[in-house]
């Protein structure tokens, strides 16, 4: 930008000016940072030390708030929930997904058209689909089981079964991949054709392509999606909010729910609080460790 | 595939094989696809049926007699034009704050240089990754002690100083592929920055305004848990706590819940519809897309 013949005082005026513009054009964020993620943060942390009820002044507790939940059943049972699954759900996500889009990457007839429908669920707002699924797994008017007994299945009770709560729910997931889909679309639109043309001169079969050349090149985007998939499903709570609120026999009472009912149903901001931080911190830990493993299966190209 | 002859002579012609390859899978992806579309399709039927046949055996595909009243009594349940009125109210702002802050740290992080730009940088992106309900409870005691509570300000004002990093990834992105020489030859005549974003930068900006317009809508239109927290009396409700308390309420009359979903479908399918390559372009840019 500073052009060699300018005199130094410019080139440093400019500089200044640069900066000036570059706070102010930064400054929606710089402001927005320190309000909404910095300052609420030191105060959560603030909080978590604290027994707070909102009615009466909060009172200092030191580490009892962590001492607590260490030892807390519902709220170890919350996480549980969420592991269970998130382990099960995003594995099935991934694969259902990829597969999806290495068959909506082949020349087939109406191609936009399947890519649209299996993307629309993403686009149906969460409170909707939640009515929605709430009635499918209804164990005697829903279409689940309606469907099901067409192959001689018997009628599950779903959402009022303990065992059946979580795979209803990790079912219910599969409706929201189209975002993966089209991410794992894009990617292999990405994959130069050479590479597919090499192999099969060499001889390489389909499966043989797809193990060898189609995979390994679409390992950053499958980490991604991992990562991503990740953190999303151990968030997940509104639809057990709004459909089994957390029920049958806690069996759905995820970890944000749980956190959500101690801040606001039964108002222990400081525990809730203490809570929200131990859920942070296993969701960086988990996001680290990914990053971490992520050397020895994860191929970028130079 | 290679015209290239192959070294051994295959049983089946390998041309037929891929043919008939591609007709199952065809036809295994329409099963898939209307499974899959299966409890759309439900709700908006349902939606229309008489209350005996939303429970009738085998299921009622399509209702003898459309019950369009299902749709008007909605509205005499509860105040779903209000809910609709506050809704569009709350989405309007946040997206029109969420388009302009985006745009503004967007140009910042990818064309200017201010020290700390890279210490920011790294924040915003690490928040992306930082669970909702971390934040969610001091918030809610902040605009609690700001006297916010029950009013839109948590809903909107947010959005303004461009707390969703996404957008602005998505800003960043786009403009690293735009060459710098016009804005370059437009400093050196004289112009000011404000006046390069303005003039240079949003007008062929336009994709991407379009991109984050259409994401943050579905993001305010479909947001459940704000509202949830920081909402109260009902006048201020928005359509996804109106549907939630119609659902609770109305356990019995399928019927009416169905119609209330389908009410708040039916805009974000016609938006998809009209700016599907926004969509799919903003996937592309950073890889985020829908929740």
């Amino acid at each position: 930008m500073a052009a060699k013949n300018f005199s130094i005082p410019l080139v440093r005026r400019n500089r200044l000016r640069d900066w000036t513009a570059g706070y102010f054009f930064a400054a929606p964020f710089i402001i927005g940072f320190l309000a909404f993620y910095a300052f609420p943060m030191g105060y959560s942390l603030w909080m978590s030390f604290q027994k707070w009820d909102l009615l009466t002044p909060p009172k200092f507790v030191g580490l009892a708030n962590f001492t607590k939940l260490l030892q807390d059943p519902i709220a170890n049972l919350s996480l549980y929930n969420s592991f269970y699954y998130t382990v099960i759900a995003v594995p099935l996500q991934l694969i259902f997904a990829f597969a999806l889009a290495l068959a909506l990457t082949q020349p087939l007839r109406f191609r936009d058209l399947y890519r649209g429908g299996f993307y629309m669920p993403i686009l149906i707002p969460i409170v909707a689909s939640a009515v929605v699924w709430q009635r499918v797994f209804h164990p005697e008017f829903g279409i689940l089981n309606e469907t099901l007994g067409w192959f001689g299945v018997e009628p599950k009770k779903w959402l009022f079964d303990p065992a059946l709560a979580k795979p209803a729910f990790i079912l219910m997931s599969f409706w929201m991949i189209g975002r993966m889909m089209v991410i794992f679309i894009a990617g292999l639109g990405n994959i130069p054709a050479s590479l597919y043309e090499a192999a099969s001169l060499d001889g390489a079969g389909p499966l043989e392509r797809l193990r060898h050349i189609t995979i390994p090149m679409m390992t950053p985007l499958i980490f991604y999606n991992m990562v991503i998939a990740i953190i999303n499903s151990f968030q997940t709570f509104i639809p057990a909010q709004i459909i089994t609120q957390g029920g049958p026999e806690n069996a759905t009472l995820f970890v944000v729910l749980n956190i959500y009912r101690q801040g606001f149903d039964y108002f222990n901001m400081g525990y809730a609080a203490a809570l929200s931080w131990e859920f942070f911190v296993i969701i960086l830990g988990f996001t680290v460790a990914q990053f971490y493993m992520s050397n020895r299966w994860v191929f970028y190209e130079q | 595939m290679t015209t290239q002859s192959s070294i051994y002579t295959p049983l089946i012609n390998p041309k037929l094989m891929r043919k008939i390859g591609l007709f199952f899978l065809q036809i295994l992806l329409s099963l898939l696809l209307i499974t899959f579309l299966l409890p759309a399709i439900w709700m908006v039927s349902s939606s229309l049926k008489a209350s005996t046949e939303v429970f009738a055996h085998p299921i009622v595909w399509i209702p003898e007699s459309p019950q369009w009243k299902n749709y008007t009594r909605i509205f005499e349940i509860l105040p779903f034009a209000r809910f609709a009125w506050n809704t569009f109210v709350v989405t309007g702002l946040a997206v029109f704050g969420t388009i302009i802050s985006s745009l503004m740290v967007g140009y910042s992080f990818a064309r200017l240089n201010w020290p700390g730009k890279n210490i920011f940088f790294a924040l915003m992106i690490s928040t992306m990754f930082l669970p909702e309900i971390v934040t969610l409870i001091p918030r809610f005691m902040i605009f609690r002690e700001l006297k916010w509570i029950d009013t839109f300000y948590p809903l909107i004002v947010p959005h303004w100083a461009a707390v969703n990093a996404v957008y602005i990834f998505l800003v960043v992105q786009f403009l690293r592929g735009i060459p710098v020489e016009l804005e370059e030859a437009a400093l050196i005549d004289g112009a000011n920055r404000i006046q390069i974003l303005l003039h240079i930068l949003i007008p062929l900006s336009k994709p991407v305004i379009a991109s984050i317009a259409v994401f943050s809508l579905l993001q305010h239109y479909n947001s459940f848990i704000e509202p949830l927290i920081f909402l109260r009396s009902m006048d201020n409700w928005t359509m996804a706590l109106g549907i939630r308390a119609l659902n609770d309420t109305n356990v019995q009359n399928w019927e009416l819940v169905f119609a209330a979903g389908t009410m708040m479908v039916a805009p974000v399918l016609v938006l998809f519809i009209f700016a599907q390559r926004y969509f799919v372009q903003g996937i592309a840019l950073t890889g985020f897309g829908g929740r």
